[in-house]
């Protein structure tokens, strides 16, 4: 079977923070990372070929340096990557990025079984482009997955994790998933791995190559615009409630909250 | 297209505008250059085209007037003459609608007001029809009903075939949808299939009477920075709206509307996916998203013998158990407990945040909670700094009194 995992270069987030006096992200030093919630579409799609045979291909769309994800997600253990990079394929929005990627999987030359997304990107968390490349592929997909029950040839079962509960599922292949993170613990590269991954060659595709359409990519094939950029006042802090021990402390907050109706 | 463009005599190469930019497409290159007043100055600001989005953050940190902003003239609204109204889909299971629905109709209405329009609901399902009164209850003035067996269980692909045919027909220049986990899916496969604009998890939303754009805000960058977000030349507006961000209307019996109802013929339509069964979690007694009191516990807490003591205390209270990455990380508690941005995101009235740091993570998953407690041995903790009443102080010795001070108050024997 031939899996195909679509993976994002996000920055390192954890390290993104507000500077205090400009109250402007601090960008200076900020590295960057193959999306979290990628790392378990990256792993999924190695456990299913471990399992079932067949090949993982990887692909992102992103500037050059996007190279450096492709090239960490072959380390851990992917056969093939590509990378989409072109001037014109800059400021896409999540339509325009699904219908980059869908020309992308349009060309491959083994047509793709299971296409995996990560549930999300940590920068942008809309958690649109995977169900958007679906239905531009015209094939079925199910989000949130947290569980492959069952899969062969043609056909997949799953468990989709909603907010009360898990969906039991079957689906036809080919088809798309965006996994959670419990579906999986992603395994590091190895340095095996990683030294075999420096001698693999990575394609690198342009619209030229996809056949895109010029007018349905990047900013210009982006039906949204932002159109304004600000940073969230600070919630304000409130008071320090103090007391001799904990239980005036503890009576003190009591009061306050039967003050607003809580208790 | 649009056009920007630095004023060379006017840019006092002060690198201002270098630190706004989310995209990193402004640097100062060596190029001494006299400026307006006269001076000379060393650098001039320049703008890396290919990755500037034209959003105009460094127009607004410029304190010279240096950077000319010239937006891609949107489409007049006359173009779209033929699409009218608000429209906020109905998501249910099993007969019973997201509280969401009734937080959009309420957002709905205000927009249709301004617009000079109707706020419609559309409801798919089987065997939900009775449904359709209480959404005008909440203030829909129409309803478009689709009821059919092949929509007794939500799949992506027959719902969106549904809502795309009725988008078709009636041609609304606004949908609002829940972003919950069935609201994000379907909603992007809807915006594909149309091919029009969608913006994500929104918490702010507006409209600009004139060229009768939606004004979409949403936070970005795990909370970092919101932005603010346009779909100029598609129709309609597609967006999916956090819960608890908009307050329902109060349900009004006596209201009145029209409900539609529509047959949808399924023959030509591929249904490649089918529903087994629905497990229901039953670790949660409350929902985490819906509740109005949380206690949450993280790190602080030390083990998982912590949640025990949390778990009484909210259920004292009435409320559901959450908790941070760090402790969901260590095990200590499931992921369904999970408050931010990789977990849940709640508002409840109340939330007790015992021994949690507060990552700047977190805190967007929670930080429109109306009244926040802290217990943090830290009073330097970033949730001590946002709360509404911070308390320094050891939780194992906090709680248990606030436990024994809350059943005093409400008079239980303990």
């Amino acid at each position: 079977m031939h899996f195909v995992v679509c993976i994002k270069q996000v920055p390192a987030t954890t390290n993104v923070q507000v500077d205090p006096k400009t109250g402007t992200l601090k960008r200076e030093g900020v590295e960057s990372i193959i999306n979290p919630f990628d790392e378990y579409a990256i792993e999924e799609g190695i456990r299913l070929k471990e399992r079932l045979g067949g090949k993982v291909t990887v692909i992102t769309m992103g500037p050059p340096q996007a190279e450096s994800a492709l090239r960490e997600a072959l380390g851990r253990g992917c056969d093939e990557a590509i990378l989409l990079t072109d001037k014109s394929f800059a400021g896409a929005d999540t339509l325009a990025t699904a219908y980059t990627l869908s020309c992308a999987i349009k060309m491959l030359s083994e047509p793709a079984d299971l296409i995996i997304c990560g549930k999300q990107a940590s920068d942008g968390d809309t958690a649109q482009v995977g169900p958007s490349l679906a239905e531009l592929l015209d094939i079925p997909h199910v989000t949130n997955v947290r569980k492959i029950v069952e899969i062969k040839e043609g056909y997949v079962k799953l468990e989709r994790m909603l907010e009360d509960g898990v969906d039991v599922l079957e689906m036809s292949l080919p088809a798309l998933i965006t996994v959670v993170k419990e579906i999986n613990t992603p395994r590091l590269p190895t340095l095996k791995g990683i030294l075999a991954a420096k001698k693999k060659q990575i394609l690198v595709w342009n619209k030229e190559t996809v056949n895109a359409d010029a007018d349905k990519i990047g900013l210009k094939g982006s039906p949204t615009q932002v159109v304004k950029i600000f940073y969230p006042p600070p919630r304000q802090g409130g008071q320090v409630i103090t007391g001799a021990d904990a239980k005036e402390i503890a009576k003190k907050l009591v009061e306050k909250l039967s003050s607003h109706g809580l208790i | 297209m649009s056009k920007i463009e630095i004023i060379t005599e006017k840019c006092t190469g002060c690198g201002l505008c270098i630190k706004p930019c989310p995209y990193g497409a402004i640097k100062l290159v060596d190029s001494p250059h006299q400026i307006s007043s006269g001076r000379t100055v060393k650098q001039v600001a320049v703008i890396i085209l290919d990755k500037c989005t034209y959003c105009g953050a460094c127009v607004d940190a410029c304190r010279y007037k240096a950077i000319v902003l010239e937006k891609e003239e949107v489409k007049v609204a006359s173009e779209f003459k033929d699409y009218k109204d608000v429209w906020v889909y109905a998501e249910q299971r099993r007969g019973e609608i997201a509280p969401v629905v009734y937080e959009l109709i309420a957002k709905g209405r205000e927009l249709a007001d301004k617009l000079g329009c109707k706020v419609c609901c559309v409801l798919l399902g089987h065997n939900i029809k009775e449904l359709a009164n209480e959404l005008i209850y909440y203030g829909s003035d129409v309803v478009y009903v689709i009821d059919d067996p092949v929509l007794a269980e939500f799949l992506d692909e027959p719902y969106s075939e549904c809502l795309a045919w009725l988008i078709r027909k009636y041609k609304p220049e606004i949908l609002l949808m829940g972003a919950t986990n069935i609201g994000r899916s379907f909603a992007s496969r809807v915006a594909a299939k149309i091919r029009t604009g969608l913006t994500a998890d929104c918490t702010g939303l507006d409209v600009d009477v004139t060229t009768r754009n939606l004004l979409q805000t949403r936070p970005a960058f795990g909370g970092n920075i919101m932005a603010t977000i346009l779909t100029p030349r598609h129709r309609p507006q597609m967006a999916t709206v956090r819960h608890k961000v908009f307050k329902p209307l109060q349900k009004d019996v006596t209201r009145k509307g029209e409900v539609i109802q529509e047959n949808f013929d399924f023959t030509n339509v591929k249904i490649r996916t089918k529903f087994l069964e629905f497990i229901k979690d039953t670790t949660s007694k409350v929902n985490l998203a819906e509740a109005d009191i949380i206690v949450s516990g993280g790190r602080g807490l030390g083990g998982p013998h912590g949640f025990k003591l949390l778990e009484e205390l909210a259920d004292l209270l009435g409320g559901a158990v959450g908790a941070s990455r760090a402790a969901v990380d260590a095990g200590w508690i499931p992921y369904s407990h999970q408050v931010g941005q990789t977990g849940r995101t709640v508002a409840p009235k109340l939330y007790i945040a015992c021994g949690i740091s507060g990552q700047i993570q977190h805190l967007v998953g929670m930080s429109s909670s109306e009244i926040i407690v802290a217990i943090n041995k830290d009073p330097s903790a970033p949730m001590m700094k946002i709360a509404t009443y911070a308390i320094e102080g050891d939780l194992y010795e906090i709680i248990p009194e606030l436990i024994k001070a809350v059943k005093e108050y409400k008079g239980i024997k303990s």
